[in-house]
């Protein structure tokens, strides 16, 4: 009776396997791109910069002679500004991030606020340069100060942690929260000892993650009047100060021979900053996750 | 004035800055230049240091911020005066910040900054800001800077525009109509024209609208700006049919990749060198660069010091960074304006100012 032998179900088995494999080569192909970049960048940047890091590079200020010019008070800058930004911004988004998961009620309010520190991760930090001007510099008065920049940075990176952190702490499962509670723990003993410390790995990374970006970020310093040439070490929190993507912002911009050479250097140093400060939270975060496995 | 000019373009060709027929003729010649430069580089890095005068320090321990802000032209200047500064002062902090000369005026006049760098003069709306919050401040020129007009090398054909020509091209009603060479003048190719300039925020750019388009920020939208030198001289040197203006030092340092359109501002075509920009010759396109210094700030013995110094050595500084020093005069008359607290603009509020005589406007 049937007709339409073509509908009748045929196995082909090897072309889905071959479509099968040719699945995972796409993925592997998506995976080695984004590696290859990585190194071609890594190659590219030492290539250019690995010969201008050395100890005179990184305990010399900034000169318009090329051989003298270097980056120490870029780097501090960024230290110092790495170190306050932590500070103030870790505990009010881990705070936040508690507050929302375990003790907000499930009202239109909160997840209207949930969905708001969704959207302020994605504005453009030359907004937050904006705000910190207006706010920090200008009507606190803290000038252009370290701790006016690294409240700016905090503000930006904000929302990174809240989110990174909720995820965290909502991956603890619920049965460890309800046998800290059968022990007799109140819920801020549960939070404090079952809670953040399982979720401390994820919280970390989040952290990190976000610490990354506020030290790579030019646009909110500018804004806010970060300066370009500083040939003294900051001395505090009060201090006026410069960071090392300014100075390689400024080194890039300048016509003379020998100063793209120095970018290139600036950019090793800002790399290996950034990698130390990673590894220093995967250290950390091994740690806590060997304690409570 | 003979001698003053040699020097210039010896010192010019040692920081790697060309722009005469003397330094055209080493380019030209390939591999040798390379060592040339090289030698004269390192010369003239000590002649320089050497060069520098120092300045007697005020009585009592010399301490404090002296803040500077404002024009990325002018910002190298004060670095470089800050720099050796620092040697005479080490206790003296000399920050300098790199906003562009209309965002360094927005600080200065609220009392945020010290000194302001502009290269341009204060506009009348900026002094009436200024007034409002209490601040007079001192004006004095610093260096000349000669603004270039640049086109692709394989241009052949736009040896020489006059200021006409220029300003058919950048006036705001050339937005989407003059968009091809040949509209330029008769006789050039019909190719497209593609514009690159500096940012609408920077000196640079009202100081070009103004003598070229006739009015200060008037210009057509259609081009591509940067705040970034080095972005416009690689938009220029990857397009052959691109043309676009920046300071002479950018292309000083590019001109392999550059070519050098002369400008004819009515008596006949010249070319900007650090000579022709010094004696005037090179117009409308050379244009004096400024500080500010706020008299509230002024009252403070370091800055006092700090501005002696700046003026006894800018002229060797100047050149240093790639801009053309003021004649010996101009500096002591620029301190004596200093010294005796001449508050005001010379300019009037005027804003960019084509073809000033400084001598004339400081007696």
């Amino acid at each position: 009776m049937r007709q339409e032998t073509g509908t009748r179900w045929r196995p082909r088995i090897r072309q889905r396997k071959a479509i099968g494999r040719g699945f995972a080569a796409l993925t592997i192909v998506s995976t080695l791109l984004g590696i290859a970049m990585l190194v071609a960048l890594l190659v590219d940047v030492f290539g250019d910069g690995a010969a201008q890091v050395d100890g005179h590079f990184l305990t010399s200020y900034p000169s318009r002679f090329p051989e003298d010019a270097g980056l120490r008070s870029a780097l501090l800058g960024t230290l110092w500004l790495l170190v306050l930004t932590a500070v103030i911004a870790f505990p009010l988004g881990v705070g936040a991030a508690i507050y929302l998961e375990e003790y907000a009620p499930d009202t239109w309010l909160t997840r209207f606020i949930q969905l708001n520190i969704a959207n302020l991760a994605g504005v453009p930090s030359v907004v937050y340069g904006l705000l910190g001007l207006g706010l920090f510099v200008r009507w606190f008065a803290l000038g252009r100060s370290l701790i006016a920049g690294a409240m700016t940075m905090a503000l930006l990176i904000l929302p990174l942690i809240i989110v990174a952190s909720r995820e965290a702490i909502r991956a603890v499962p619920d049965g460890q929260r309800e046998a800290s509670y059968a022990l007799g723990a109140t819920k801020w003993q549960t939070v404090f000892r079952t809670v953040l410390p399982a979720a401390g790995g994820g919280i970390l990374t989040g952290t990190i993650l976000a610490l990354a970006r506020a030290i790579g970020e030019t646009a909110p310093l500018i804004t806010i009047g970060a300066l370009t040439y500083i040939a003294f070490d900051p001395s505090g929190p009060m201090d006026l100060f410069t960071v090392l993507p300014i100075q390689i912002f400024n080194w890039v911009s300048l016509p003379q021979e020998g100063f793209s050479e120095l970018a290139a250097g600036g950019i090793v140093i800002l790399l290996i900053v950034l990698l130390l400060a990673n590894s220093i939270a995967l250290f950390v975060r091994f740690r806590l996750q060997r304690r409570f496995d | 004035m003979a001698k003053l000019t040699r020097r210039h373009v010896i010192r010019a060709m040692g920081a790697g800055m060309l722009g005469t027929g003397a330094a055209g003729i080493l380019a030209a010649c390939g591999e040798p230049e390379v060592v040339i430069k090289e030698v004269e580089k390192v010369v003239t890095k000590e002649v320089i240091v050497e060069k520098i005068v120092t300045v007697p320090a005020p009585a009592g321990p010399m301490t404090g911020t002296i803040l500077a802000d404002g024009s990325s032209t002018v910002g190298p200047v004060t670095q470089a005066v800050a720099e050796e500064f620092r040697t005479q002062f080490p206790e003296i902090r000399v920050p300098v910040g790199i906003s562009g000369s209309g965002a360094g005026f927005k600080k200065f006049c609220i009392g945020e900054t010290d000194i302001s760098n502009a290269s341009r003069p204060i506009k009348a709306s900026e002094i009436e800001t200024c007034q409002s919050n209490g601040i007079d401040f001192v004006e004095v020129p610093v260096a000349f800077d000669g603004l270039a007009v640049l086109a692709n090398p394989a241009n052949d054909f736009a040896d020489c525009l006059t200021v006409a020509e220029l300003q058919k091209i950048w006036e705001p009603a050339a937005e989407d109509t003059i968009t091809s060479w040949a509209q330029v003048r008769d006789g050039f190719p019909d190719e497209p024209l593609i514009l690159y300039g500096p940012g609408v925020d920077s000196g640079t750019y009202d100081y070009f609208t103004d003598a070229i388009v006739g009015e200060e920020g008037a210009s057509r939208g259609d081009f591509t700006p940067s705040e970034d030198d080095n972005v416009l001289v690689q938009g220029i040197a990857g397009d052959r049919s691109a043309t676009g203006f920046f300071g002479l030092a950018y292309y000083a340092a590019n001109q392999d990749k550059l070519k050098l359109v002369h400008v004819d501002g009515g008596d006949g075509c010249v070319a900007p060198s650090a000579e022709t920009v010094n004696t005037g010759t090179y117009q409308p396109l050379s244009r004096p660069l400024f500080i500010y210094i706020s008299v509230p700030a002024a009252e403070r013995p370091e800055v006092q010091t700090f501005i002696e110094f700046y003026l006894k050595n800018a002229g060797t500084l100047a050149g240093d960074v790639g801009y053309v020093s003021l004649p010996p005069n101009i500096y002591d008359l620029a301190l004596k304006r200093f010294n005796n607290r001449v508050t005001g603009s010379i300019f009037e509020g005027e804003g960019a100012k084509v073809g000033v005589s400084l001598e004339d406007l400081l007696s």
